[in-house]
């Protein structure tokens, strides 16, 4: 009831500098990394190796994202797998689907 | 907990089935949240893995770029594509836009994940402050994609020439403005229905994330989550919401990018 009574029964704990630092720089790399993505969409030929670039920038920053802002990495160990493991799955299913689109290709044209 | 199993004469080992464990140490909540967003993953990788299968499955545009044509028979080059940004009509300026949306995403992410650090220090005024960013982020993002679309259906001023069939099984060839399910003048078929279901499916998402946000900013501001004891709520809607961002990151790479 105590808690009821007083509006700010919650201890207001002083702000993380460090923490929110760490918070900014992770967005500054997200931002730098989709700059640098930006500037080799012009600069670059377009071709597999620099497809290969772009798909591995993305996970880059999907780890990013991942790790530091949802915080994944600081979860227990079973729940951490238990979430990375089932995306081995996609794998397989990208390489099925692009076998599949070739192989389309090869018969349409 | 394993103190209480082993006064009943349950080895320590087996502890683990006699209830009172938290294996996975996190709350109800925040477990579901994240299965949740497991099983979203798989939807939007499904989504994105049929647009590559069905983009590798047309030839691609091979031309130079100033003399690029919509047309049926190949692939469009994105950046010929989505070119244009609001107040600039007919200038080309690829991707300008696009890459607008996603510095406007990206960073209410960042607002997100500040809020729930500062629901993890009870700091009701900064959590509502940092909701309310979050919340403009994700409204603004929304009118983007809203602005994206009208000019995807609406099209260019000249359109292109396309030979297709019809609703009614005939053959015509005649140009086409912009794109709806069945034909649009960037590319073949697949081009526009693929940008509509997998863009709209996203912007589905972060309009629920919207919804959600605000929810959490209204009762963080109104002191429910004061009266809780914790910002637990925060910190899940974050996660949705850090998920919404992640998924754009792969819709920016494959559909804008490759």
């Amino acid at each position: 009831m105590a808690s009821l009574q007083n509006k700010s029964a919650l201890d207001v704990m002083p702000r993380d500098e460090a923490k929110i630092k760490k918070i900014w720089k992770t967005a500054g790399i997200l931002l730098l990394l989709t700059l640098v993505e930006f500037v080799f969409a012009f600069t670059l030929p377009r071709g597999l190796i620099l497809y290969a670039i772009f798909i591995a920038l993305t996970i880059w920053k999907a780890k990013y994202i991942m790790m530091e802002f949802m915080h994944l990495g600081e979860e227990a160990k079973p729940l951490f797998y238990s979430i990375i493991v089932p995306l081995i799955f996609l794998v397989w299913l990208v390489i099925a689907l692009v076998k599949e689109g070739s192989d389309i290709f090869l018969m349409r044209w | 907990m394993s103190t209480t199993a082993t006064a009943i004469g349950v080895s320590p080992k087996r502890g683990v089935w006699g209830g009172g464990n938290e294996p996975l140490k996190a709350s109800y909540g925040k477990l579901m949240m994240w299965f949740f967003l497991l099983s979203d993953i798989f939807t939007f990788a499904a989504l994105l893995i049929t647009y590559i299968s069905l983009r590798v499955s047309f030839p691609a545009y091979g031309g130079p770029a100033d003399a690029f044509v919509g047309s049926n028979e190949y692939w469009p080059v994105p950046e010929l594509v989505f070119d244009a940004i609001p107040f600039f009509h007919g200038v080309h300026i690829p991707l300008a836009f696009v890459g607008l949306m996603t510095f406007i995403l990206i960073l209410s992410s960042v607002t997100m994940v500040l809020a729930v650090e500062a629901g993890h220090r009870n700091d009701k005024k900064d959590v509502v402050k940092w909701l309310l960013w979050t919340l403009l982020g994700g409204i603004t993002f929304l009118s983007c994609q809203a602005w994206e679309w009208t000019h995807f259906i609406h099209g260019t001023p000249n359109g292109s020439l396309i030979t297709y069939v019809n609703n009614f099984g005939q053959t015509v060839t005649e140009t086409i403005f912009g794109a709806n399910l069945s034909v649009n003048e960037y590319g073949p078929s697949n081009f526009a229905q693929l940008f509509f279901f997998i863009t709209g499916f996203h912007g589905f998402h972060v309009t629920l994330g919207v919804f959600l946000l605000f929810l959490a900013f209204y009762q963080a501001a109104v002191g429910v989550y004061e009266q809780r004891g914790h910002y637990e709520m925060v910190e899940k809607i974050g996660l949705y919401w850090h998920f919404v961002d992640l998924v754009w990151v792969f819709v920016f790479t494959l559909f804008y990018l490759i």
